[in-house]
């Protein structure tokens, strides 16, 4: 299609709807930055379309004057993959968030990555239940303190972008809500993919789990805490740029190193390595910083063109429904 | 009312020339039974006699061979005329193993016929049927008839000349069983020699080795010397209205009818599904038909087929699922939500016998509670039920017209034995039903997800792609005016008194009720539902002909019921409610209409016989 499109702004994106996310929540700057980032992406504005489960995060399509669908908890992967399938026209981003997504709609997740269905989700990630007051999520920290675990929780949490890999998954990337610039540059980027593209967003919750990423956010803390990846450059971190990751090649585990010295040995992104990418999700704090940025890309054909040319194959010749009702034995009466 | 077993001795097999015939197969799983059956069912029709089956297979895909737990039956009734159950009792039964026939023999009635697999009747194989010395030599069948051959040997010969192996030999034996049975009702065997030659295209020898065997069985029955009193019986052809005529399973037509609704309705279609026993035939047999506008997705769970059939709803498309009971139950939350957003929808329930995984492979009425009350919240939908194999055409397509047409989840409610269940069925002409094309709502002016149709109340159908549409939805209640989230005390009650006042109305839009058999009013109404059709149809017929004021009754719309339906029943004295489950139906009746209408309730996993329902209609007729 390239008939020209409306120049449109941030203002055409956003609905008439009062924004009720709890002053400080990290959803807004998302919400600000997808907005911004829409005109940009040079779409049909009406073939945007955004499904959300519950949550806090869910309530995101109410505020995107698009096409929107705030569905049932968990559901979103699932309801995005049957819009998709009937119009693969049609953009489709799904807004989850960590109890949504990796709790409830674990299973759903999983298998709308494993298709690579062709949908954009963005995963905003606070570790902690928000919209049902503050209970662990399965992504909170062991030990966190909540309502439901006054003593700390038990459950170990998991890596929603190592549960993307393992699913198979052919675009898993990471950013932070307030980094509008990094997080613009990697939708951007998720959306031109073809399949699912999975993106988590550390998001902060300013009731529940306050200050949850602060070693990736605060500006005197990230550059030690935060290491952003490009594909084709070196991997290095620190205020000086002057620590470097290295993979060990006898353990076959990560290592941080001065990059003085080390300049041959620092790693290289390269995104289309699987193996790295499970080992960058992997890294965090304290003895790691965390990896921003496509962890993961490979390039694959979508389910939903896969679909397609299935039935364009079987429509050659439109059938006849009459010869369908007629088909096998038949006989006269008279 | 209490089921009671029918003692009417209806001894069919006699003379030459009879008016209808039950045959049974029964056989170990892995013995081709069904196939068996179907090709028989096939030359049957072709033969022109009206029919009707019954498949009735175990759970277990291949239990270990001579258990009596590994069963696997085929049951046909065919007839000259009218013949709309699989019959009561059994006239010939084949039993391929001793398992096969203590598991079979009380269904056959006193006097008929038993064809047995002589060679299969091994020590090994009477322990496993907990048989302590060999039916065939201990007078235990003397009050039947009893054609004994050892079909073992017989296939064995017959097939040698194709060089097979023992064991692929033997395969054979159904077919050399079917040739037999087929001389017996003077079947023409071509149909079946056709569909074998295309089942085993890539097999040649299999094919020839089936079709000589096949061939041999006929043969058999032709130069044996068999017992006095066995030979050819004449089954006279079925007298029908003139037309093109077809078998087809309740599966077939559903499909079909979804297909057809489609294209009456100009939508795509998204069959989205997950497979359970027994509704996933649905999604085989619309996954192998190409070229229309079907969409076919196996999703990862019950959940999410209900839940991509509803996002495909929302793209434009119209989203259909299917499952059985356990899987409805995990649909819930999803048809709420359309529902809540008002959302075309369709739901296939193939009921099965409940609670929890119960009998997945026999049939049962158990899941109307949950068709019409089973969500949370004042949640209701239309529900549509199919009365006979045939019926799942009309039903489906009225589905696809309901759920576009008030943009509501609508659910059928079919069941285990019409999902396998075939009869005859004249092909209707495409082109002589009735089109309701769907209408997408598209002008930017004011535009708003609320704004409703004024006859139907029906929201309007606005689909992502157009420009000017962008709207949200969702499963916060909504603002009348406006579609956006509304907590507003009012509004809320407004809603619910519009969701439950849209599917009311429908009322309006449906046929009024009919009298299917008997007169308008009378001493007793025997109400029905689904698929006990064929067994309530026989039985008020058989009371009306001994003279009683006795009429059928069949509901398709359970929710919301015709707005006759009341004053039908107020017409006669007493009501009697046939149901594969406690009495679910009854129950709505009672409290719906304020009448004493009773119940006659088998939960057994099988269909009623005429006879127990014929016993029933005397011993309430009696009490008038």
């Amino acid at each position: 299609m390239n008939q020209a499109l409306p120049t449109l702004t941030l203002k055409d994106f956003a609905s008439d709807q009062e924004v009720r996310w709890c002053p400080g929540c990290g959803d807004y700057a998302i919400l600000k930055t997808i907005q911004k980032v829409m005109p940009e992406l040079n779409r049909p504005k009406e073939n945007q379309v955004f499904v959300s489960g519950i949550g806090c995060s869910s309530r995101f399509p109410y505020y995107m004057n698009t096409f929107g669908f705030h569905t049932i908890h968990g559901r979103a992967p699932a309801i995005a993959t049957g819009v998709k399938l009937a119009n693969p026209e049609l953009d489709v981003w799904v807004i989850t968030g960590d109890g949504d997504g990796f709790s409830i709609g674990g299973n759903h997740m999983m298998h709308a990555i494993r298709r690579n269905v062709n949908l954009q989700i963005l995963l905003f990630n606070n570790e902690i239940y928000g919209l049902t007051k503050g209970q662990y999520s399965p992504t909170s920290q062991v030990g966190t303190h909540s309502p439901s675990s006054p003593s700390g929780s038990i459950d170990a949490p998991l890596s929603p972008c190592l549960v993307g890999l393992g699913s198979g998954g052919t675009f898993i990337a990471r950013s932070i809500d307030t980094e509008s610039k990094h997080l613009s540059g990697i939708v951007k980027r998720g959306s031109e993919h073809n399949g699912t593209a999975f993106i988590e967003i550390l998001q902060n919750c300013p009731i529940y789990n306050d200050g949850v990423f602060d070693q990736v956010k605060d500006k005197k803390l990230a550059p030690d805490f935060r290491v952003e990846v490009r594909h084709g450059e070196p991997i290095t971190f620190g205020k000086e740029n002057e620590k470097g990751i290295k993979l060990n090649r006898e353990t076959l585990a990560l290592e941080v190193v001065p990059c003085l010295g080390n300049e041959s040995e620092v790693l290289v992104h390269d995104e289309l390595n699987k193996v790295q990418a499970q080992l960058l999700s992997e890294m965090k704090g304290p003895n790691f910083p965390i990896a921003v940025g496509v962890l993961y890309k490979e390039e694959k054909s979508s389910f939903v063109a896969d679909v397609y040319e299935k039935l364009d194959d079987s429509n050659a010749e439109p059938a006849s429904l009459q010869a369908l009702l007629e088909s096998g034995h038949t006989w006269q009466a008279k | 009312m209490q089921v009671v077993e029918e003692t009417e001795d209806n001894l069919n097999i006699g003379d030459g020339e009879t008016l209808d015939v039950v045959v049974r197969f029964a056989g170990d799983s892995g013995d081709g039974m069904q196939l068996t059956g179907t090709n028989f069912t096939q030359a049957t029709a072709l033969y022109g006699n009206d029919l009707s089956t019954f498949p009735d297979f175990p759970a277990e895909i291949r239990a270990p061979v001579g258990a009596t737990f590994g069963v696997s039956a085929f049951q046909i009734y065919f007839g000259a005329e009218d013949v709309t159950t699989s019959g009561d009792d059994v006239d010939v039964l084949v039993a391929m193993n001793p398992a096969a026939l203590v598991t079979n023999l009380e269904r056959l009635v006193n006097g008929g016929l038993i064809i047995v697999d002589s060679g299969a009747f091994t020590k090994k194989n009477l322990a496993k049927a907990k048989y302590e010395s060999n039916p065939l030599e201990d007078n235990s069948l003397d009050g039947f008839r009893v054609l004994s051959i050892d079909i073992h040997k017989h296939v064995l010969a017959a097939v040698e000349p194709c060089g097979l192996g023992h064991k692929d030999a033997l395969r054979c034996k159904n077919m050399w069983t079917l040739g037999l049975v087929m001389w017996l009702f003077d079947r023409d065997r071509t149909a079946t020699i056709d569909s074998l030659k295309e089942k085993f295209v890539a097999k040649p020898k299999v094919a020839e080795a089936n079709i000589a065997a096949l061939n041999a069985g006929h043969a058999y029955g032709e130069t044996a010397e068999l017992p006095a009193g066995i030979h050819v019986y004449k089954v006279p052809k079925a007298k029908v209205p003139p037309g093109t005529y077809r078998n087809i399973t309740g599966t077939q037509s559903l499909a079909y009818g979804l297909i057809a609704g489609s294209e009456l309705a100009d939508i795509d279609l998204l069959f989205a599904s997950y497979p359970i026993t027994p509704a996933s035939n649905l999604l085989h047999e619309l996954s192998s038909k190409r070229g229309f506008r079907v969409k076919t997705f196996q999703a990862e769970d019950e959940i999410a087929a209900v839940c991509s059939a509803m996002g495909a709803s929302f793209a434009g498309s119209l989203g259909v699922t299917s499952s059985a009971g356990p899987g409805i139950a995990l649909k819930a939350e999803g048809i709420s939500l359309a529902v809540a957003s008002e959302l075309p929808l369709v739901v296939v329930n193939t009921q099965r016998g409940g609670p929890s995984t119960g009998l997945p492979t026999k049939t049962e009425q158990s899941d109307f509670n949950m068709a019409v009350f089973g969500r949370h919240g004042d949640t209701p939908i239309p529900v549509i039920a199919t009365s006979t194999a045939t019926d799942c055409f009309d039903v489906a397509i009225e589905a696809v017209r309901l759920a576009i047409k008030y943009m509501s989840p609508v659910m059928i409610l079919t069941d285990g034995y019409l999902a396998n269940a075939s009869e005859p069925w004249k092909i209707p002409d495409f082109d002589s039903l009735k089109p309701f094309r769907v209408n997408y709502y598209d002008d930017p002016k004011d535009f708003k997800p609320s704004i409703r149709d004024e006859e139907t109340s029906a929201r309007v159908w606005a689909r992502p792609g157009t420009p000017g549409m962008e709207h949200r939805i969702g499963g916060i209640e909504k603002s009348f005016e406006t579609g956006d989230i509304s907590y507003d005390p009012a509004n809320h009650q407004k809603m619910t008194e519009l969701r439950q006042q849209k599917v009311a109305q429908i009322a309006t839009d449906i046929p009024l009720q009919e009298v299917c058999y008997g007169e308008n009013e009378g001493k007793l109404a025997v109400l029905g539902w689904g698929s006990t059709y064929g067994a309530i149809h026989q039985a008020v017929k058989k009371a009306v002909a001994e003279g009683m004021e006795v009429s059928h009754i069949h509901v398709r719309y359970l929710a919301p019921m015709p707005s006759n339906l009341g004053e039908l029943l107020s017409k006669f004295d007493s009501i009697l409610i046939p149901e594969m489950n406690t009495g679910q139906f009854v129950k709505m009746i009672r409290s719906e209409f304020l009448v004493d209408a009773q119940g006659l309730n088998k939960i057994a996993g099988q269909p009623f016989k005429i006879g127990e329902i014929l016993a029933a209609i005397v011993e309430k007729y009696r009490d008038l």
